[in-house]
């Protein structure tokens, strides 16, 4: 892959790709303007007759046990899930790119030390940290956790946009830079940075996909998102108690992470098409 | 002298911007005549290379062959062949060198099972004997020590070697044709000129017919019977060497002539081609070469076809009719 | 005769396998004890095929790489003694353009903004329409329009991005650049026009270059005076007509027979060497030519002693023979 950014054409290349951005892009829309049409996810408007409907006209994706619009609420935990994800992401990509790009252009002692960082916090399974630290600090706010998710998630990325920059740091551009006088911030942030977008989009968008699933295993035990903010993994808990008789309470908010993080996936393949040599 | 492959016709298109083809290699006719060197000469965008790849049916997606081509061995027209009675040509009767040693050359397997690879695919001997034509091969392409050779990997050998193995496994299929793609331009021109002996003497030795493609027209004025210009896509000027360079006659190979800079003679200014190559897509309609040429004829709207000035002789241009 | 505008004493750039585990490999002796002087206003060509340490010689002289010993004295001053502060002063008085023109260019940046880089680094423009002036006309004496700053550079040809390159360069208003095979990677017209380019700016703004090529015929171009090297070592010296009419050294007269003439009548014998190049890492004792070496008068000698660079007839050549011409066939 080359650093620089896909042309809007290329990344609708291939069929796969232009499904996975269509589904985002609904997605998202879905999750932005849906409050607007629906219910309050909120509201119960008939606790007890209206509880654990199929779904219907009125209710397409059915009402949980409080009589809450399923619909309603998929769609406002889609608001919350992508935004977790989204803010998680960013600060973990931050992180990563600027670990990455000077450990890469300043070699030797510096890059040698944050790369064993890197490699030791590589060995530590994630999902085990958070649980640990949730499990320390109780009431955790969601701000925090999402802080945390990003800080937990910087490793491997630092490890790819290092490697761009090792390769970069040759190009014949950086050498101009320095010659004209050129310090290494700018070299880093005006030149190498720039050329690390490629990879570094593919790489968050995976990671979007990846913190979706994170978020909802966590509020699926309990201990992510807590009610009574929706969120898909917390309605699949939610609704685990009723399973069998209105199944539908978690089919679709498992729907909705499958299907999200499949499309995340897909556009993600499209921009690692696009980006690939062979139109270099 | 007796031809042994006719390239006729032949037009390689390319998709180009909304639905329509574009024609990198627009027409390029040309014989190779056995023991004769016919060098293919001009510049990036020219065509060249693609003329090449299509001569064996190796021009890459989503480039296709246009109907109407031919490209002769004999009795056989090669365009017309597909899979085995194909593979039967490739690397046995035609065999094509190319440009860059480092990236042609497998790196994962020894000097010895890529040119006995060759040997296995078309003749029929055992291994022992295979083992035995490679290191004749090598020792005819001029690497000393043969036997200690076989054994090595290409990232062991420097790139004149690697160049002798390429043309060792080309020589390895007793090909009637060779096809030799700027074999020395990533070469030291110590190493060039080497290397330019192997090709010449083993032309002779075996009677090949050999195709050089080049930009450079000094290997071209030691080492080719006959030039052939090209410049967007078309064949632009057709003759012997001396002739061609006594009397170069097309305006483009006349701005070639000037741009070149030489180690002798008078030391004047260079005057070289105003402007750039254009893409195939932004081709001029009638002579492809009027936006740059410094003569305006009155013709030049119409595309002018091969004419003669001399014997044996051929520029695509207008001027071949008399001057303006 | 005004002091030369840039002179270097023994100038030696050994390459060591980095990383904190690397075996004990003996270092690339890529540059082994090279001195030249470039005068002003001038071009010395510095000609060689790969391995030799001309690129290396380029890039050390401007400080893009840490010398391993020997000096440089750019205008009076030690350019390998200077502070951060003083050494990107310097830098705006050597520059340097590159071989390749697809990488020399940042990708994600305009042709303005890379045109611009030094005018920034440098502060050299009060305001931004100052600096826009500056690029347009830095782009227009480079034979660009300068309409093209606003485009990006994957939209040009190799011809037009070595000009780019060439502007960029120009900017910071230098007193010498470093030619690093810039017209190597270019067809011949392109060549061409580049050549013509850089001999216009030369005369235009009294420029000196330190040419770095392996086409002596390109070299004849644009250069008054041309250093052969070899193996890190510099084998003869000297005038530009002088070298290629009457070559002592050697490898000078090889180089010379290989170059192909575009003339079919000018064929010629050639000389062909033998062998391999030997590799940097471990050159041949004595006269690093010698293993190669066709001269009827080599001996013990040459493989005991390295010869120094003197005066021979026209030129200086590092050989113990050069009185002798090598080969009948040199020319």
């Amino acid at each position: 892959m080359n650093g620089a950014l896909p042309r809007a054409g290329s990344i609708l290349g291939t069929p796969s790709a232009r499904a996975g951005l269509l589904a985002i892009t609904a997605i998202l829309l879905f999750g932005a303007l849906a409050p607007l049409a629906l219910p309050d996810p909120a509201a119960q408007p008939d606790i007890v007759s209206g509880a654990l409907q199929p779904p219907s006209a009125a209710a397409p994706f059915g009402t949980d046990e409080l009589s809450r619009d399923v619909l309603a609420r998929v769609a406002a935990g889609a608001r919350v899930s992508l935004t977790v994800a989204a803010i998680a992401v960013a600060l973990a990509m931050t992180l990563g790119a600027l670990i990455g790009i000077v450990a890469g252009y300043a070699g030797g002692a510096v890059d040698a030390v944050l790369m064993r960082i890197v490699d030791g916090a590589l060995a530590v399974p994630r999902l085990f940290v958070l649980l640990l630290l949730l499990a320390a600090w109780e009431r955790m706010p969601l701000v925090a956790l999402i802080g945390l998710i990003g800080v937990t998630g910087w490793f491997g990325t630092s490890r790819l946009v290092r490697a761009e920059v090792l390769r970069l740091r040759e190009e014949g551009f950086v050498h101009a830079a320095r010659a004209l006088g050129a310090g290494p911030g700018r070299v880093m942030f005006r030149h190498l940075l720039p050329n690390t977008l490629g990879p570094l989009l593919v790489a968050a968008t995976l990671a979007v996909g990846d913190v979706i699933l994170l978020e909802a295993g966590l509020s699926f035990l309990g201990l992510g998102v807590r009610p009574p903010t929706p969120s898909w993994g917390g309605m699949i808990y939610d609704g685990r108690a009723v399973l069998t008789v209105a199944p539908w309470v978690s089919i679709f908010p498992g729907l909705a992470i499958i299907a999200t993080v499949l499309s995340v996936n897909l556009l993600a393949g499209g921009l690692k098409a696009a980006l690939s040599p062979r139109d270099a | 002298m007796t031809t042994l492959l006719e390239v006729k016709n032949l037009r390689i298109s390319f998709p180009g911007d909304a639905g329509t083809r574009v024609y990198p290699v627009d027409g390029v006719s040309f014989v190779l005549e056995r023991g004769r060197t016919l060098a293919l000469v001009g510049e990036s965008g020219s065509g060249k290379s693609l003329t090449a790849l299509g001569m064996l049916q190796l021009v890459p997606a989503p480039g296709r062959i246009e109907p109407g081509s031919v490209v002769r061995l004999g009795e056989t027209d090669i365009l017309a062949l597909k899979g085995e009675s194909l593979r039967r040509i490739r690397g046995r009767r035609i065999a094509m060198i190319f440009q860059d040693p480092m990236t042609s050359l497998n790196p994962v397997f020894t000097v010895e099972s890529q040119i006995t690879e060759v040997v296995h695919a078309h003749f029929d001997v055992s291994r022992g004997e295979a083992r035995d034509r490679a290191a004749a091969l090598l020792e005819e392409v001029g690497i000393p020590d043969p036997l200690a050779r076989l054994k090595a990997y290409p990232h062991q050998l420097s790139g004149g070697m690697r160049q002798r193995v390429m043309i060792a496994i080309a020589l390895a299929g007793q090909p009637e044709v060779l096809i030799a793609d700027e074999p020395t331009t990533a070469l030291d021109v110590t190493v060039q000129a080497q290397i330019l002996e192997v090709l010449d003497g083993l032309r002779e030795s075996h009677g090949m017919a050999v195709l050089l493609i080049t930009h450079d027209l000094g290997i071209v004025a030691g080492r080719a019977d006959r030039v052939a210009v090209m410049y967007a896509g078309q064949i632009v000027e057709s003759a012997p060497t001396a002739s061609l360079f006594a009397r170069p006659s097309h305006p483009y190979t006349q701005g070639l002539f000037g741009s070149v800079p030489r180690l002798t003679g008078a030391l004047g200014r260079l005057s070289p081609i105003p402007g750039n190559v254009p893409p195939p897509d932004a081709w001029p309609s009638g002579c492809r070469f009027r936006t740059r040429c410094p003569i305006v004829h009155p013709r030049s709207e119409q595309a002018p076809p091969l004419l003669p000035v001399g014997p044996d002789h051929l520029i695509r241009c207008w001027l071949a009719e008399g001057p303006e | 005769m005004s002091a030369p505008l840039l002179m270097v004493r023994d100038l030696v750039k050994h390459y060591r396998s980095e990383g904190l585990f690397a075996r004990k490999a003996p270092p690339v002796r890529a540059v082994d004890g090279v001195s030249f002087e470039v005068g002003r206003g001038e071009t010395l060509a510095l000609v060689g095929e790969s391995g030799c340490g001309k690129s290396s010689v380029g890039r050390t002289i401007i400080r893009l790489q840490e010398p391993t010993s020997g000096e440089a004295i750019f205008d009076g001053e030690p350019v390998f003694q200077l502070a951060r502060e003083p050494l990107r002063a310097l830098r705006r008085r050597m520059q340097i353009i590159f071989q390749d023109p697809y990488s020399s260019l940042n990708p994600r940046m305009t042709v303005g903004d890379a045109v611009a880089e030094g005018i920034e680094i440098h502060r050299l423009a009060g305001s931004k329409a100052e600096r826009n002036e500056r690029v347009a006309s830095l782009l227009e004496e480079v034979g660009l329009d300068a309409s093209y700053a606003r485009r990006y550079p994957h939209e040009f040809s190799g011809g037009q991005r070595q000009r780019i390159g060439i502007a960029r360069a120009l900017a910071v208003e230098p007193s010498f650049i470093v030619c690093d095979e810039p017209v190597s990677a270019l067809d011949v017209s392109v060549q061409a026009q580049v050549l013509n380019l850089l001999r216009d700016l030369q005369e235009r703004r009294g420029l000196s270059y330190l040419f770095i090529a392996h086409d002596l015929a390109v070299v004849r171009q644009i250069a008054q005076r041309v250093a052969v090297m070899y193996l890190g070592h510099i084998v003869e010296t000297g005038p530009t007509e002088a070298l290629l009419s009457d070559p002592r050294h050697p490898y000078t007269q090889a180089l010379l027979s290989a170059v192909p003439e575009p003339d079919p009548s000018a064929q010629r014998e050639r000389i062909v060497l033998t062998g391999d190049l030997p590799s940097p890492s471990n050159p041949p004792p004595g006269c690093r030519f010698h293993t190669r070496c066709f001269h009827p008068l080599r001996s013990e000698r040459c493989r005991t002693e390295v010869p120094v660079l003197r005066p021979v007839h026209q030129t200086e050549a590092a050989c113990h023979y050069a009185e002798t011409p090598a080969s009948p066939l040199a020319r």
